[in-house]
Formats: structure tokens, sequence, C-alpha cells
């Protein structure tokens, strides 16, 4: 019996097969084998890396080993996005495993974030949770929870633990049945055509007239772009943890079920391939 | 919720019904005639028809409406004669009532109106106290009146038998007439309202109508309950003034408006409103209209404070208004003449918050608009010829003075006259000052103010313009026209019924149809709250929107099945591949550590504050595991208790009032009968651990999901649900597993009794005796968010009362007050006094459940209670009664409220339960349509129809005719079904199969001797019965051929319930248990040794307990693994 609370699940233990190679130009003392790894969708590519770092590190001069930091094809990958975001955006419709460059020096400052530590990630991963609660409860949720509840959360996505986890994310999750859903629904739309990083704005789970917003709504409102015209052959994919969801589901249910722990709905609009 | 209805009239008189679930008007068409008013309850619905009499529609119920007349045949002994009808001169008639005072013969028992039939005919009842009497039924005695025997005795002079025959009220779905009264009313009647069904619980089923007559006379309709819809007579209720209408609400509220446009309370205190025209009336709230259409809500209203506080203004205008079930409230707006629902209404926000229109179409809408014509022009002729008959008469009696009757109904006009607008003011000044609340006292002016200004406005309209129609009458607006000079000169002396005024005259009939004009509505029967997914409102946004779809089941399904499939393709192509990949993150050991008390061990036992701790690590094979540790100090010495998470058996919530307990079992601990009892400091807290804990036994024992068809339901004394999924050696021979190494998990909900089969049926009885289907979902409860299924998890109301008693002393000056001596009892307690116990303090009995009602007084109290609910009695404690002595210085009241629950249970309505039994059947055995047996709580035997596995709820019941009420019944794997009446006889049904489900007849068992059975339940063959002094009995003999058996053999004693499941296996449960270090009571207990040669097993094995209520096992066919027994062996050698 399929259930919603499967879906949970399946979100949480998603995992990306992944084949890290060292890059070419690194000067290493004999040769980099390459890593395999299952990465979990929903972290960040510097928390879930350390046996990676080890791995290369073993090759290489401690001196020349400066921050680690990935490329795929000649994108820089930016570690503050969700691994599955980065993999639906730039490699989905690819072979697996994914393959991730791995570089340990010229660190490029104009596209990356420094990550020196988890610290980092964690502050990072805190205030997204909290911009989300800012959208969908102002913030009440969030600031009823002690700091420990904080730290529950963040220690269920470092340790890959979904009861811990989402035995404190239920709370963020609820809303008022009179409402019929969160007051904005936290969303970010990426593309791969733009400069703009991606597209945020106030969107409400119901309508004026009191029907439910679809995905479909959602992007006729932000992106209009993405949605087939008639006539037309299908020119975007609409993926959110690497599938497409119907245009029609409510906009609430994907928010509650399909947002990443950082409490964000992320959906990549990707071109179809060609082939 | 279950489906209701909501009523209404439009303005041509046609009556509508709108369904809760549904998105249109129907219209009632068999409503031979128009109506003026409805009011309805959730049984039925009321009306006043156009030719002036009262109709009653009864919906129809799979539980026909029945009532059993009786009488007493009598005969004497003579030595001539023997027994004969020769009675003495100073016996008894020779057919009389139970008393013998009454002449009854046979045949003069007659219908009480063309709406009843006979069913079948006289028959003599062959049942004296629970014993089968001899063939003829007579009972006999030395002498009338005494004591009688079903045995005749050389000493038995006289003798009786009682004949029984059944009338049913067969007019259901219909509007029938009430018959009019031999001592006929003096005018008809003008207003109706139904309510009060909440003051007397299910059995009785009473309702109070109150009706108003063109006189503004108050009548109340006596004696309706369940098998009497109809009531028997009216009664007048005298009143200090004249009655334009009334209002009852589903408690103990009845408010009235008088002709001077004041409310007063039936307790004669009178509330401060003016030019008030209209009231409704719920269970804590009052609503009102007033002349000039406003609005107005009452504050502090309950029963202990009928006439409220204060009034307040609303918004919205409207010129009829009705308060429906959960206070939720209904009114027709002023302009449009629109339907509108009060959206929001709360118990704790009974004012709500916006008016949202009803928005639905009707059915047959589009044929109407040429019909409609032809239905105003025949409504309209049938009114006039009415009406003119009406004004003869009425205006005999009529005072002159007064506003004539038939003006008074029929004419309606938007004028107020002068007189009657004045009467506010010289109200104002005749109103005590300090009653008129300050809140309002501003609007109250100003609205008297506007009052007389649009009364005079509006009269200047109305004398220039046109002639206003009134909903009560087409035609006689239509004779307006023609004479409107003189109508408007008997609308001087008229009044009224401006509630239901209209200005329709310049409206075209044909634009009027599009956009339906109501003229009275009634939510009496419409039990939505502000939870209910209503479909009324959304039709036209719905259309107009293309873009964003509505939501519909069928699309439902396809995003979220696009969403399933997706995920699963997914997976396949992400990580199937690649499994034997490294994870990224290695899991570790994760803990959770807390402080609770902890009910220590030793003596004298205490609570103590610990640390509590879960570490939950992954086991060799990737299960997940834990260890649970109470950290304590012992003399100033650091020590430690721990359990293993793979060990727990159960977790038991145990709350009360002062803490938030739990406890822990492990087989060890349920030997010892001595849980680990912890308790967290907050709810909340509680909560979470309990989730957490839960979750982290079933994860260590890899059970997740819903329970298995096979599953074993339990129930505890506080209404809390376990299941345990039995192992296949649960049954073995001759090791069986441990009853106390079975583990427990909670399911959410609240049930009084579960019954289930191996099919996968599960049935449930909450307290209030709702019945419940399980939806297939788990959790619920406090298991919130994961360990919870996001589907089929309802709200599930089990109304379960909670009671609290206001206590009284009588002292000589002050009468009955508060004030009590230092030694009483407190004035707000428990039932025994001990316990403290206000409104305030007196919590629901878990935090799972939640208040729904507000505080109210019970009048349902054994011992009865007079009007306001009090009991008397010389001293606390003593035997109270219901009326007031002279001896009598003490007085109590129980109060009730009542809460609710939510878990994976939706309701079966409408018919609430006592007992429910399926048929067991085995594993693989694909039974379609499943035999489901059950007793309501009338006490009516019932058979459902159309249960199979997939439809698990089935779609009606099939009512088994019986001569007096049951309590229990089971079917067993053969279809045999056994009975037990209330007075403790049991019953065999014959001749019950798959093509006759009801089957033939009831064959009377004689119970074991001297005891009063309580319960049975049958299994593949064997017949177990409880009797009332908790004997367990096991019918011998039962065979095939032979299936009502022989004899009852005594097995066990202290037994307060059992459960045979479909390989006779048996079940218990079990009073006074010793375990090692305490005695529990209500202890799940299994026979061993039970074997088809040996179907009475040995011993018993003794389970999880005490405090447990219920266990049924009805679902567990599965066969033991067979291992070859010594005869097998030796005959392989």
């Amino acid at each position: 019996m399929a259930d919603d609370k499967d879906v949970l699940r399946d979100v949480w233990f998603g995992r990306i097969p992944t084949c890290f190679n060292l890059n070419q130009d690194e000067v290493t003392e004999r040769e980099a084998e390459p890593y395999y790894l299952l990465l979990p969708r929903v972290s960040y590519l510097t928390l879930v890396t350390d046996k990676v770092k080890k791995h290369f590190h073993k090759v290489m001069k401690a001196e020349d080993a400066e921050e680690m930091w990935f490329e795929y094809e000649g994108t820089p990958l930016k570690w503050h996005y969700p691994i599955g975001v980065l993999f639906d955006l730039h490699a989905s419709n690819t072979v697996l495993p994914w393959s991730i460059t791995v570089h340990f020096k010229n660190f490029p400052d104009r596209d990356l974030l420094h990550c020196q530590s988890n610290s980092v990630i964690e502050a990072h991963f805190m205030s997204s949770i909290k911009e989300a609660d800012a959208l969908k409860h102002k913030s009440q949720v969030v600031n009823d929870m002690q700091k420990k509840d904080h730290k529950q959360l963040w220690m269920g996505l470092q340790n890959d633990k979904f009861d811990q986890f989402w035995a404190m994310n239920r709370k963020l999750m609820e809303y008022s049945t009179e409402d019929g859903g969160f007051r904005y629904i936290p969303f970010r739309i990426y593309q791969t055509m733009s400069d703009r990083p991606f597209i945020q704005k106030l969107f409400r789970p119901v309508s004026p007239e009191g029907s439910m917003h679809t995905l479909g709504d959602l992007l006729k409102e932000t992106y209009p772009a993405a949605l087939p015209t008639e006539g037309e052959q299908k020119r975007f994919q609409v993926v959110i943890h690497g599938i497409e969801p119907l245009l029609e589901t409510p906009l609430q249910w994907l928010s509650e079920h399909l947002s990443h722990p950082d409490n964000f709905l992320h959906i990549c609009i990707i071109p179809v391939p060609t082939d | 919720m279950p489906v209701s209805l909501l009523w209404a009239v439009d303005v041509y008189g046609r009556v509508y019904s709108l369904s809760t679930a549904g998105q249109q008007w129907e219209q009632c068409r068999d409503a031979q005639m128009e109506f003026k008013r409805v009011t309805a309850a959730q049984q039925c619905c009321w009306g006043i028809a156009c030719d002036n009499n009262i109709y009653l529609n009864v919906h129809a119920s799979d539980l026909p409406v029945r009532y059993q007349e009786e009488t007493y045949e009598n005969q004497r002994w003579n030595p001539v004669d023997g027994f004969s009808d020769r009675l003495l001169p100073s016996d008894r008639w020779q057919w009389s009532d139970v008393t013998g005072l009454q002449h009854q013969p046979l045949d003069s028992f007659t219908l009480p109106s063309s709406s009843w039939e006979w069913e079948g005919d006289w028959h003599m009842d062959e049942n004296f106290e629970g014993e089968p009497t001899e063939k003829e039924g007579w009972n006999y005695s030395i002498d009338f009146p005494a004591t009688y025997t079903k045995d005749k005795k050389w000493n038995s002079c006289v003798r009786r038998r009682r004949w029984l025959r059944y009338r049913r009220y067969k007019a259901m779905d219909t509007w029938a007439k009430i018959p009019k009264q031999q001592t006929s009313l003096p005018d008809p009647f003008s207003d109706i309202s139904c309510g009060g069904w909440e003051i007397s619980e299910e059995p009785r089923a009473r309702l109070s109508l109150w009706a108003v007559s063109l006189q503004g006379k108050v009548w109340f309709r006596e004696g309706i309950c369940h098998h009497n819809p109809e009531g028997s007579s009216w009664e007048e209720v005298p009143l200090p003034g004249e009655v334009v209408q009334i209002s009852c609400g589903p408690g103990d509220l009845v408010w009235a408006v008088l002709w001077e446009g004041t409310s007063w309370a039936v307790v004669d205190s009178p509330s401060p409103d003016v030019g008030a025209i209209h009231a409704a009336v719920g269970v804590n709230v009052v609503w009102a209209l007033t002349k000039d259409n406003k609005v107005w809500f009452r504050r502090g209203v309950n029963s202990h404070n009928p006439c409220g506080s204060g009034w307040i203004s609303m918004i919205g205008e409207m010129i009829m208004i009705n308060v429906g079930l959960n206070d939720q409230v209904l009114a027709i707006s002023c302009e449009d003449r629109a339907v509108c629902f009060r959206q929001g209404v709360t118990s704790s926000e009974l004012s709500g918050k916006t008016w949202r229109v009803i928005n639905v179409p009707r059915d047959g809408d589009r044929s109407h608009s040429s019909a409609s014509a032809s239905s105003l022009q025949s409504a309209g002729c049938y009114f006039c010829g009415e009406v003119q008959v009406q004004t003869v008469s009425s205006d005999v009696e009529s005072d002159t003075d007064k506003a004539s009757t038939d003006g008074a109904n029929c004419l309606a006009t938007s004028t107020s006259p002068e007189s009657f607008v004045d009467a506010p003011s010289d109200q104002l000044s005749e109103t005590p000052k300090p009653l008129i609340p300050k809140v309002t006292s501003d609007s109250f002016i100003s609205e008297l103010v506007s009052d007389r200004e649009t009364g005079k406005i509006s009269r200047e309209v109305c004398g220039s313009a046109a002639p206003a129609w009134s909903n009560v009458d087409l035609e006689e607006a239509q004779g307006q026209q023609a004479q409107t000079g003189a109508a408007l000169d008997s609308a001087d002396t008229c009044s009224l019924s401006s509630v239901a005024t209209y200005t329709l005259a310049m409206e075209d009939p044909y634009g009027a149809d599009e956009h339906p004009l109501w003229a009275w509505v009634s939510g009496g029967g419409c039990s939505v709250d502000s939870h209910s997914q209503l479909n009324w409102f959304n039709i036209l946004v719905q259309s107009v929107q293309s873009m964003s779809l509505s939501i519909t089941p069928a699309q439902t399904a396809a995003w979220k099945r696009q969403i399933f499939e997706q995920l699963n393709e997914r997976t396949k192509r992400e990580l199937d591949n690649f499994r034997h990949y490294e994870q990224a993150i290695e899991q570790s050991v994760w803990m959770k550590k807390g402080t609770m008390q902890w009910w220590r061990d030793w003596k004298p036992h205490k609570w103590m504050d610990v640390h509590f701790a879960l570490e939950q690590f992954s086991g060799p094979e990737g299960n997940k595991d834990g260890i649970l540790f109470i950290y304590y100090n012992f003399y100033e010495e650091k020590k430690y208790l721990h359990a293993f998470i793979n060990e727990v058996t159960i977790l038991v919530p145990v709350l009360n009032d002062y803490k938030h307990t739990f406890a822990i079992y492990t087989p060890e601990r349920t030997k010892q009968r001595w849980p680990i009892r912890v308790s967290a400091a907050t709810e909340l807290e509680m909560h979470d651990w309990l989730a957490l804990l839960s979750v982290s036994c079933c994860d260590s024992r890899g059970i997740q999901g819903p329970p298995s068809k096979q599953a074993i339901w339990s129930i505890t004394c506080k209404g809390d649900i376990f299941v345990s999924e039995p192992s296949p050696a649960l049954e073995e021979m001759p090791y069986p597993t441990p009853c106390d190494q079975m583990f427990w998990r909670q399911v959410g909900g609240h049930l009084r009794m579960i019954e289930c089969n191996s099919v996968g049926i599960v049935w449930g009885i909450g307290y209030d005796h709702t019945a419940w289907i399980y939806t297939g979902g788990y959790g619920g409860g406090f298991f919130q968010g994961l360990a919870s299924s996001t589907d089929n998890i309802y709200t599930q109301v089990d109304v379960k009362s909670v009671y609290i008693y206001e206590n009284h002393r009588w002292n000589p000056v002050t009468g009955y007050t508060n004030r009590g001596l230092p030694t009483d009892r407190y004035m707000w307690s428990d039932a025994s006094g001990l316990h403290e116990c206000t409104k305030t303090n007196t919590k629901p009995p878990s935090p799972q459940w939640t208040w729904v009602s507000d505080w109210a007084v019970d009048y349902s109290v054994s011992g009865g209670t007079d009007r306001e609910g009090w009991q008397y009695a010389a001293d606390f404690p003593a035997s109270y009664h219901g009326y007031k002595t002279m001896k009598d210085f003490v007085r109590r009241r129980r109060w009730k409220v009542q809460t609710g629950h939510h878990g994976p249970w939706q309701e079966i309505p409408p018919i609430p339960l006592s007992d429910v039994s399926i048929l067991p059947c085995a594993a693989q055995s694909s039974v379609d349509v499943v035999p489901l047996w059950a007793i309501s709580n009338k006490g009516d035997v019932l058979c459902r129809l159309g249960v199979t596995a997939l439809t698990p709820a089935g779609s009606s019941w099939l009512h088994v005719g019986t001569d007096q009420p049951f309590k229990s019944v089971s079917i067993g794997a053969a279809s045999h079904v056994w009975a037990i009446a209330r007075d403790g006889s049991a019953f065999y049904r014959g001749s019950v199969s798959s093509q006759d489900p009801a089957g033939d007849c009831w064959y009377h068992i004689p119970s074991p001797s001297k005891q009063k059975l309580k319960q049975v339940s049958v299994g593949r063959t064997s017949v177990y019965t409880v009797d009332e002094n908790s004997n367990l009995w096991y019918r011998q003999g039962v065979t095939p051929s032979y299936p009502q058996g022989s004899a009852w053999e005594h097995i066990s004693n202290n037994v307060r319930k059992v459960s045979i499941g479909p390989l006779d296996q048996v079940w218990i449960i079990a009073d006074k248990v010793q375990g090692s270090r305490s005695l529990s009571c209500g202890t799940v207990c299994h026979r061993l040794g039970v074997q088809p040669k040996e179907p009475k097993g040995q011993s018993w094995d003794y389970g999880i307990g005490g405090g447990w209520d219920h266990v049924t096992v009805r679902g567990n066919s599965m066969e033991p693994p067979r291992l070859p027994s010594l005869t097998e062996l030796s005959a392989q050698m």
C-alpha cells in the first residue's frame, strides 16, 4: 500500500551513485584511483565527502591539498545546493554513475562559497529552514523550537537519521485545517541557462477562491516558459528529486512531501534531452 | 461524519434538502403541497404545510420504528373446567395490562394513525424471565397479583400469559400528516421548532416539538420518542405573552419571540431586546433578528444561564436565521434570499467568522423555469382557497383589537404598524436598566431609533408602491394587488411575519427562478462543523477556473500515482545497480535523553526523579535496535535499570489527572504484573517519548505498516486500541508461544469493543455506541507524522462523557447554596465526592482527547432529576432522587462534557450499536459476502448486508425481529448464530445460511441454572458464554446436525469476556490474575491445550494486563505448524 509517508522515506533515502575522479592537473605521488560513493540526494556535497577527501589525500602531499571543490563537465558544483538539485540540474539524463571531478587547488572564488567546516553548512542549512518557516508560518514554529530541537534537525541530516529528523520536522509541516495550507510555499526554481541563481517569489498554496494551487499554477506565475504550449513539443522538464510530477499536483502536498530537509521545494527546469 | 441533510423551503413553498456530501438541492417531490416552514432533526423533519396541518417526514432507516403492544390473558383454575377464563368477580379482567387494572382485549388495540401498520398477528410470549416456558406460555401463581413462576405447582390457582403484537411505522421518507386531535385545536399553527434531543440520550431518543399557534399560544407535542415519532398529543404551555415565533435548541434552551418583539426565556426572565422578530437557539447560542433585519448574537448563553448576558451586533442582514447541529448557523439573507452558512463557528468561537452563501444548483433547475409559473399559480390557488376558509373561522375567534390572525399569518407586509413600532420604546422604559448590557446599549438604542425609522419609511414606500408578499401566501398578494388599499388597512393591525416577508412583487417570476429565493431553512438535521468539507460553496468558482483543476479523487490518484511510480523508477534507475557502493554517511549510535519520574521498584513505592535515555543502534543484520536506560540514585550511589527495546512487549499510556505516565512491559514484567512506570513532565514530552519508543520497538521487530488480517486486537479499559501480530506458533501444540511474549502496538482511536475476521474486516464500537470501520491505516493518536499513515486517518469523535457533580446544601436562610458544611464534600466533585472536580480543572481522559462540547447539565441520571437536573437526598452520601421532599438537605447535579479523537477509523452511520460479530473464516477461503451480525444499542438484532473484503462497511442493515431487546450476538464459522437477550437468556438462530442471511426463527436455549448470561462467542464449532457472575461456560453436544447442543459445562470463573477464534482457540479477559508481585484485573489470557478433540483445553496462559477490557482473536486463522502426533509417528514406524 503506497502511502504518503513512503514518499517521505523515498525522498530521504534517495541516493546518487557517484564516481569521484581526481583532476588530472593535481600533483600526486602516485595515480589516484576513482572513488565510488552513494550520495544522499538531500544532503550537501561537502557534508558527505569526508571519505573522498581522505581517499585522495592519501596520494597527495599535504601541502598540495588546499580546499577541496567539485566540478562536473566544467561547471563548479555549488555545495550549498542540495546534491539532488545539482545532479538534476546538470547531470540528469546522463549515464550513471555520476562522474564528478575533484579539485584541490584553484578554488573558483567567483563561483563557489568557501566551506571550511561543517558549521558553515549547518549555518546555511538552519538559515534555509528559518527562511522557509518565515514563509510558511511567519517563523512561529521555528521560533518556538528550542536550541536542541534545531540541533536535532541538523543532526538528523548530518547523520542521515530519518526518524530523528522527521520527529522534529513534522512540526514545521503542520498547518491549521482552516487555512488549508502554509502561508506561502517556500520554493526555488533553478534553470541551467540563466545567470539568475534561482527564482523565488511569494506564492500561496490556496487561491483566493479557495481552490488548491498546483505545480502548474506556480510555473504559470513564475516561469511560464517552462510550461508546454499547445501544439508544440515539450521543451522543458520540471524535475523534483529526479522525478517529474504532473502539473496538476497540488503545491501544498508537494511542499509537505517533496521538500528538501531545508524545507524548500527545489524545482529544476531542464531542457528536454534532444537525442 | 455521516451524511446528513439541510432542509429549506423556497418562496414557492417547495421543500428542498441539501446533503452535506451533495452539491445540489434535491426537491422533496413527494410533498403533495406547499410548505410554509420546516424544522429538522437528524432522524426526521417536521413541517407546516399550507393546509395548516403539521406533517412529519421520518427518514428511512434500516432499523424499523417498531412498537410492541402487549396484553395479558388471565385464567383461574376451578375444579370443573380446570384452568378457564371464568374468573372470580373480584378478579382482574380476563384480558388486562400487566397490573390487571386496565381492561385490554386484543381487539381494543388500534393503530394510532394511518402511518402505522401491523407486523404479523398476536402471538404468545414463551419466555419468562430469561427461561423458556411450556408450550402455551402460561405463568402460574397462587393468586392475582402475586409472584409468577413458569412451572405449574400444586397450589397454582391462577395463570396468565403475555400476548405480543408489533406495529410498525410505515410512512418513511414521505410527508405524513399528523392526525388532528379529537379536541381540535383552537387555531392553526404558524411556527414550529424541534430540538431537545440532547436532553435524553439515545435509546429513548426523545424529541421536543414546540409550536406556536396563530393566536400566539405555545404548544408542546407530548411523547415524541423513537418508537412514537408522531408524538401523542398537544399540550398548551402557558406564556405571559403572545408568541410569534419559537426556537428550541438541541439542549435545554427554548426561546420565543413575543408579538411585542421581545424575547422571553421559558424561565420567565425577560431579556432586553427590542423589536426582535426571530430567534434561533442552539446548544449554547442564541441568535436573533430584529425587524430591520439586523443580526444579533447573544453572549454567554448556556443551560445554567439560559438568558445569556448581552447582545452583540453581527454583520449581515437576514430575514430568517436558524441554528443547526453543533451550533452552526444558517440564515436567509435579506437582499437576495440566499441561504447563508456561518463559517468558522467552533465551540470556542460560537459567533463564527463570516457568512458564506450556499451556492449550489437545485435538481432540475433547467426544467423548472417554465414549470415554476404554473406551480406558482397552483400554489396560489391552493392558498387562496384555504386562507379564505381560515379567515372566516379565525375572524370569529380573534380579538378585534388585536391583529386578526389571518392577517398576521398571511398578510405579510414590510410595514410595521404604528402601534407596533411604539411598543419597543415603551418596552425600553419598562425594562430595568441594569438588564441592558453595557456593551450593546448604544447600538441597542440606535437600534430602536432605526427600527422606528425604517418602520415609517417602509410604510410610506409600501403605501405608494407595491404590496409585499410573504412566503406563506402568494395568492393573497395577487389579491392584494387588486385591492391594495384594503390590504394596507388590514396591514395596519397586523404584524408578525415580517420574518418571512420579502418584497417580491416587482420581480419577474421567471427571473426569480434562475436564482432560487429561499424562505425558510432548518439545519437541525444537518451535522456539520467548522472542519467539515462542504461542497456547497465553490461550484461557480470551479467552473470559471479552467487552469487550476479541482481535485477530484480520480485525479488525485493520477498525480499521486505518478509520483509513486516515478519514485519507484528512480530507485531502480539510480540505486538498484549500485547497491554495492559505499554509503556516504556511516550509521552511528543515536541517543535521546531526558528526565523523567520513575515509580520505583522497591518499597515504599514512590515517584523518583531519574534520567531516561534511549540508545539506538543498527544491529548486525542492519536492523535497528536499542536499549532503554533509567539512571537513578540509590543511597547516593548511581545505578541504572535497563530494558532491551526488542524485549519490550507493550507501551501503555496510563494517564490520569496528575501525571503523564506510561508503563513499559517486558515478558518478565508481565509475569510480575509490575511494569516499569515512568512519568514525563508534560503531555508533549510523553507523546514524543511514546512515539519514539513505539517506532523503535517496531523497528527492532521489523514491524511496519498496517496490522495484518490475522492480527489480534485488544482494547484497554481506557479505550486505547492495541494490536498484535500472531506468530504461527501461537496456537502450536504442545509448546505455544507464551502469551506474555506477544508484542502489542497501539493504534490511534478510541473504542469500547472491536471485532474482526481473517479477511481483514475490522469493526469497532465506540463508547457512544457509534459503529466504526477500520480503514487500513495505522498510527493516529499521538503517532503523528512518521509513525502514522497519512491516508486513512480520520477524526474520530467517540463521545465519552465525563461527569462532575455540583453539590449544594440547604440552609434555612438562603435555601440551597454552594455553601456546604465543613465536613461536606467539595461543592464540585466526582461521583464519590472525595475528589474535587471543577469545570476548569477537569481534564479530558487523555491528551488525545479534546472536548467536543461545553459543560451541560445531565438530566439522564439514574434516579431521575428535577427540571434543573438536581437530585435530592437527606445528606451526602445517600441515595438521590429526582424530587424534593421535606427531609432533603442536600442536592447535586451531574454535568457532562464530551470528547473526541483521531485514528484509522471511519464511522458507519447511523445506527448506534452495542455488539457486533463477523463470521470467522479460514485464511484462504474466499467468502464473497461475509455475514455480520450486530445488536443496536436499543437491543435490536441486525444483520449487515453487502459486507465483503472490498466493502467491509457493507451496505444496509436487515432487521431481525425479537420479542425482547438483545445484548450480545456471535456468528460461528458454520453460520451458527447465537445471541443473548437482555434478560440473560440464550437464543440460537435457526436456518441461517448464505441464501437466508437472517435465518428464520429463534430457539430459546435455557441458561445455566440460576445464571444470567452476558456474552457469547462462537468459533469454528465451539460455543462459549460468559454469565453475569463471571463464569465461563462451554456448550456441550454441539454437532452439525444438532447445533443447539445439549448442556452448559462450567470451565472457569473470574472471566469478563471471551473470544473464540476461527480455529476454536479460546481467549478471554480474566480478572484476579495473580502475578509474582501484584494482582491484576482485566488480563488477556489464552487457553492452552485446545485441540479439535479437546475443545475445552486444559489451562490458562496469562498475557498482558491488567486494565484490559476486550480482546478478539477472530482474525487469527493461522494454523499452527503441524507436528506429527505420536500416533502418526508410530504409524510411520
